[in-house]
């Protein structure tokens, strides 16, 4: 390990902050955690809570298996990442659970099912497991952010087509209603997600050429 | 602490150790935190509760004021048996799951009475089975015990976009003013296929989820029946 320090914000850290919110970001680039980013982004406050509890997992577990992977017997590894991941999301269900129930609610199992987050798993294995803890805390909290971020703008297209609103106020003005505009139901439903997605994807390709695959 | 650092990390005694230290530390944790959080929680499924009878007799709240507002308007609440006795207790502490599991006979029934503008209502809970797991929720009745004021419906894991759907506005307006007597017998709501439905006994299934709507059916006739007595008498 080498012993010059790194200033606090250096290029590198930059890159590590910046690369998962747009050139390498973990839902449009990598496909990891599509499962939820379909299922709770019907509107954008539990998609918004979604993405914070997201971040807030990735952040801490790459921390605390960051600061323990000089200790972690390799043969247990997958074990105890999970032990980490699972306890901090069962806490994040809690206090969600506590503090904002009628959002827990509409999240229902896929708060639970952060553990399962392809995204976490990923960043541990990938990143926590052979960094030091400050810069996996950043690159925990730029892959959440990245995954939140994501969620909002789906979440975004979704309830403003599927409900005709935005964090639950209307924003379609009555007289379009009026006129014969009608809100797209197929928004609402799971599969209109997905080509949402699809066209972010397709309009974030269009931007950076060079992710284009041959 | 010194063995710790000489003893060899890939090892059988180390991985042991290690796995052991690391549960016990995370499964405190998790208690503590469980624990410190438990009354707040608990606080809101009972806020949630009030804002379930409140909203199946058609008044809407927020969690912050569902106190203020059931205190208004649910004048008294009581506890009866199958038989229409009346039974000690604190009504709002029923726990319904728990009743479910019993035989009708030994059930504790509550019943709320609210005084909507000088109106009396009769909100009773109803609990049953879905296609996944639980469904449950609040019929309220008119001064007549016969005609539905309104209805709220709950569930714990049906199809999100199918058998969910029990939970909008859409269905659960379908109950308003019909009846469940015919007579003197109870008929309840048959919950119909194919839409087009009328008459007092009958409302829209819900197209996709025939056994959530099947279901809701059999929740409200098991669940009134065991109220027959408490709704028969005038």
């Amino acid at each position: 390990m080498s012993s010059e320090k790194k200033s606090i914000f250096s290029a590198e850290r930059l890159q590590l902050l910046l690369g998962p919110l747009s050139k390498n970001n973990p839902v449009i680039v990598q496909v990891l955690g599509i499962c939820s980013a379909l299922a709770v982004t019907a509107q954008l406050k539990p998609a918004i809570v979604m993405g914070l509890s997201v971040t807030v997992v990735t952040a801490f577990s790459n921390l605390i298996l960051s600061t323990l992977r000089n200790t972690i017997p390799n043969r247990i590894r997958i074990i105890v990442q999970l032990v980490v991941v699972a306890a901090l999301v069962i806490v994040v269900d809690q206090l969600l659970k506590a503090y904002a129930y009628d959002v827990s609610k509409q999240l229902s199992v896929f708060v639970g099912l952060i553990i399962t987050n392809c995204i976490i798993m990923g960043r541990i294995e990938a990143f926590a497991l052979i960094n030091k803890p400050f810069d996996s805390l950043i690159d925990g909290i730029a892959n959440g952010l990245g995954y939140a971020m994501l969620l909002v703008v789906i979440a975004f297209f979704r309830e403003l087509l599927g409900s005709g609103t935005l964090f639950g106020f209307k924003v379609i003005p009555q007289a379009f209603y009026s006129f014969g505009y009608e809100n797209n139901g197929l928004m609402i439903l799971p599969p209109m997600a997905l080509i949402v997605v699809g066209c972010i994807i397709w309009v974030h390709r269009s931007k950076n050429k060079d992710l284009i695959e041959n | 602490m010194l063995i710790i650092k000489e003893m060899n990390k890939q090892g059988n005694t180390y991985t042991f150790i290690y796995s052991v230290v690391l549960v016990v530390i995370v499964a405190t944790l998790l208690a503590i935190i469980s624990l410190s959080l438990k009354p707040l929680q608990l606080k809101n499924i009972s806020n949630e509760k009030r804002q379930n009878i409140l909203s199946s007799v058609n008044i809407s709240s927020t969690a912050a004021e569902s106190i203020t507002l059931y205190n208004k308007y649910i004048t008294s609440s009581f506890i009866i048996n199958e038989k229409g006795e009346k039974l000690e207790g604190d009504a709002f502490k029923v726990d319904i799951a728990l009743e479910y599991k019993k035989p009708v006979s030994d059930r504790k029934l509550p019943v709320f009475v609210a005084d909507i503008e000088g109106k009396t209502k009769y909100v009773l809970p109803v609990y049953g089975a879905g296609l996944w797991g639980a469904i449950w929720g609040f019929v309220s009745f008119n001064e007549d015990k016969n005609t539905i004021c309104g209805t709220i419906f709950d569930h714990e894991s049906e199809t999100p976009g199918l058998g969910a759907k029990i939970t909008t506005a859409n269905f659960q307006n379908e109950f308003k003013n019909k009846k469940i007597f015919e007579n003197d017998d109870l008929k309840s709501i048959s919950v119909k296929k194919g839409g087009g439905a009328k008459g007092d006994y009958e409302v829209d299934a819900i197209s996709g989820a025939t056994i959530t709507s099947r279901g809701v059916q059999a929740m409200l006739a098991n669940y009134l029946s065991c109220y027959k007595q408490f709704l028969n008498s005038k």
